[in-house]
């Protein structure tokens, strides 16, 4: 059975199905065709405004906004993993002196939207006599901040979706609470909760985006610069959808890692489960 | 505190907005993500098909660009030129639609087989198995993911200040250009926002999970 929601489709069912395809198919195709003709019409594809991409400068400026991307992506999930780590520790302190700074820390920053921590930083510090933010700063240390609060809540959900005995085990043989969490339990809630983080890596790589926003020369900023180009025919529309190529292109390749890493893992889930049943 | 009252009515021009283009965002993602989570399980494999590119294609790029496109490239299709207000709302309501969707196909797989069997049973066909038997119950179970979802889309909302739009997320710049202090007017842009979010829409969340829990 392909669906809880259907029956295998008889012979009426088919035709039927046939007719919504084909529907679908012209709305979809009616979509996509007219607004490549707006396009078209308006001149969007004419040479002139594609021939800004055959200049070995502009390749090389578009490949170093890509560098600019990638090395703040590179950096901003470097460190919240490393920040959500930390708070999911502090809030599963004993100490109430820890673990309550640590909640109120990632409720509040994941309540903030992330271009508003970033104005914040790039804005609001140094008009308060902060010196030397630039950009770049601004964008990793807010996707740093926002990003690791929520990692910090998917760790602690992967640690307490473990049975309680882990822990309990871990006690039994003299290791500290701390040591519990670090040796047996975290190590657990990051494989189980691998897929989830890979899915808020791909959040990162897109909010680098954000950038634009606060004159970071990432990938999209170049673009507009590059659409505002009136020697060009400003070519807008052309300088976008290769941002958006490259984007999606990105951020599939890292969902792809997703996908791969929880098929990799639900076999080694049933591997370990088969060994299991062997020996019981 | 003086940056807010010397300026309160900047600060209510920009929430107000925030809180439109929030309702309408929400309203037109609601719809439109029930669609699509509604032609992502539906018999005919060219509507899933439809449905799944849109959302892959849609969730992998990144917001911002989204919006750019609306303010950049929209004017250059030739199409009526629409205010940059209703440009962020399309451009919002197409991206936090796509979490709409996979949060109700999520939920939709939550009911129970037996739910849709028997609607089949009493010979509902698929479009009534779907909106009077499955999708209300998965409404239900959906209700914390989707408040994620509008608590995203809340927060969301300030990016379209980079994009002409005067609400929460242009008030820095609508500041500066007074020359009041930047610092102290962001922050209490944030504390708004936190508020918002913890004091209301969280809260909110709870009350709805708890009343509409399924027993199951």
């Amino acid at each position: 059975m392909s669906s809880v929601l259907f029956d295998v489709p008889g012979p009426k069912a088919r035709t039927r199905n046939v007719y919504l395809n084909a529907v679908t198919l012209i709305v979809v195709v009616g979509i996509i065709a007219f607004i490549l003709f707006r396009f078209y019409q308006s001149g969007q594809f004419t040479a002139q405004k594609w021939e800004v991409f055959t200049f070995p400068l502009v390749q090389e400026t578009f490949l170093k906004a890509i560098g600019a991307t990638l090395s703040a992506f590179a950096v901003g999930a470097v460190g919240s993993l490393v920040l959500g780590i930390v708070l999911a520790f502090g809030r599963l302190a004993d100490s109430k002196w820890l673990s309550l700074p640590c909640y109120w820390f990632t409720e509040v920053f994941r309540a903030v939207p992330l271009l508003i921590l970033m104005m914040i930083m790039y804005y609001g510090l140094p008009s308060a006599g902060v010196k030397g933010i630039t950009p770049f700063i601004a964008v990793v240390v807010g996707l740093i901040l926002y990003n690791g609060s929520v990692l910090a809540e998917v760790f602690r959900a992967g640690i307490e979706s473990l049975p309680k005995g882990q822990r309990e085990a871990g006690l039994a043989i003299g290791l500290t609470n701390g040591q519990a969490l670090r040796s047996i339990l975290l190590p657990q809630a990051i494989r189980a909760m691998l897929p989830v983080i890979i899915s808020q890596l791909v959040v990162i790589m897109k909010d680098t985006a954000l950038g634009f926003l606060i004159t970071y020369n990432e990938i999209l900023y170049y673009s507009a610069v590059l659409g505002s180009q009136g020697d060009f025919g400003f070519p807008v529309v052309p300088a976008l959808m290769v941002a958006a190529v490259i984007y999606v292109g990105l951020c599939l390749i890292l969902s792809g890692v997703a996908k791969f890493t929880e098929y990799k893992m639900s076999s080694r889930v049933k591997v370990v489960k088969a060994k299991v049943g062997i020996a019981g | 505190m003086n940056v807010l009252i010397n300026n309160s009515e900047l600060f209510i021009t920009g929430f107000k907005n925030t809180g439109i283009l929030f309702v309408f965002s929400a309203f037109f993602a609601l719809i439109l993500g029930t669609i699509v989570a509604g032609m992502r399980v539906s018999p005919a494999p060219a509507m899933r098909g439809a449905g799944t590119f849109y959302v892959n294609a849609v969730r992998n790029t990144p917001l911002t660009l989204i919006l750019a496109f609306f303010a950049l490239g929209y004017p250059q299709l030739g199409l009526p030129q629409i205010s940059f207000m209703n440009a962020a709302i399309v451009g919002l309501s197409l991206y936090t639609a796509t979490y709409v969707s996979e949060a109700i196909r999520s939920g939709i797989n939550t009911v129970s087989v037996g739910q849709s069997e028997a609607a089949r049973a009493i010979g509902l066909p698929f479009m009534q198995t779907l909106t009077l038997i499955v999708l209300p119950q998965a409404f239900r179970s959906v209700v914390p993911p989707l408040f994620s979802v509008f608590i995203a889309l809340l927060k969301n909302t300030t990016v379209a200040a980079g994009f002409s739009v005067l609400e929460a997320g242009a008030i820095r710049a609508y500041l500066s250009e007074r020359g009041e202090p930047l610092l102290p007017g962001l922050l209490w842009v944030a504390l708004i926002f936190v508020v918002l979010v913890l004091a209301i829409l969280t809260p909110l969340q709870r009350y709805l999970e708890k009343k509409w829990r399924v027993a199951r």
